[in-house]
């Protein structure tokens, strides 16, 4: 079996793990778990940069956010898990189905997989000059969104303080 | 292939927006979908030949998905700290 196969395959069940999985905690890491294999394919896909920024930013970062955001709030009791879980399993139940349904249609659909666009003559400039010579306003724009972010973050997550 | 999984990725994150009640959760579908659409335009610069151009699309991506990732996360916590809950249907009683 193709081993890309079976990363998409994989990357699909943790995709559906997260979604259907009980406690918010095990999203988190199912998230995590379906980042570390998109940035495999990614890298699989001669993308190496992309990928590690996926490893290290969507992997680890964002898991460490949602981690710590899960561990502020709240745990539910063990009969309001029950609670939430009866319900939550009726409303999640149609996404194997749903998804099944679809992948069906696609291979009936039987898509053309000779969509390849010829690559270009000219040589490609490598990922740096692209950045920083190309795209250098959305580099800055990009610095700027991620400053209004930590601005944002570090207002949020303020505690309340108490006199 | 890899776009018939990337349709089965974006279907979960969709679905999991749609349905879900959870703040958290809810921002977990956003992820999902944000990963299929950067999957999708590296798949699209490998298949034009321009990788580079993808992947710095890609990281411009990803570094947006972190910052909203970061600041929806703040917004739970702050609607946990009023209503005491992540359901979304409590944000129902806003004004506005």
């Amino acid at each position: 079996m193709n081993i890309d196969l079976v990363i998409l395959i994989l990357t699909t069940l943790a995709a559906i793990w997260t979604v259907m999985g009980r406690s918010l905690l095990k999203a988190a890491i199912g998230l995590a778990i379906t980042s570390a294999l998109i940035s495999v394919m990614i890298f699989r896909m001669n993308s190496p940069l992309a990928a590690v920024f996926e490893l290290s930013v969507c992997a680890g970062l964002i898991t460490a956010i949602f981690v710590s955001t899960i561990s502020m709030t709240k745990p539910l009791t063990h009969k309001e898990v029950l609670q939430v879980s009866k319900d939550r399993m009726k409303r999640y139940i149609y996404l194997p189905v749903i998804l099944a349904i679809v992948g069906a249609v696609l291979i009936a659909l039987k898509l053309k997989q000779d969509f390849t666009i010829a690559p270009l003559a000219v040589a490609q400039p490598d990922v740096q000059t692209v950045l920083w010579d190309f795209r250098r306003l959305d580099v800055i724009g990009q610095v700027i969104i991620l400053i209004a972010g930590a601005l944002g973050i570090v207002i949020l997550f303020e505690e309340k303080k108490t006199k | 292939m890899i776009g018939f999984f990337i349709v089965l990725l974006l279907i979960c994150g969709a679905y999991c927006l749609v349905v879900t009640r959870s703040m958290i959760r809810a921002v977990v579908g956003i992820e999902l979908l944000i990963k299929a659409v950067t999957l999708l335009i590296i798949l699209a610069g490998q298949l034009t030949g321009r990788t580079a151009l993808a992947q710095s699309i890609a990281i411009t991506i990803i570094i947006i998905e972190v910052v909203i990732a970061a600041t929806a996360a703040g917004i739970a916590l702050s609607v946990f700290r009023h209503t005491n809950s992540l359901d979304v249907r409590n944000l129902r009683n806003l004004k506005g």
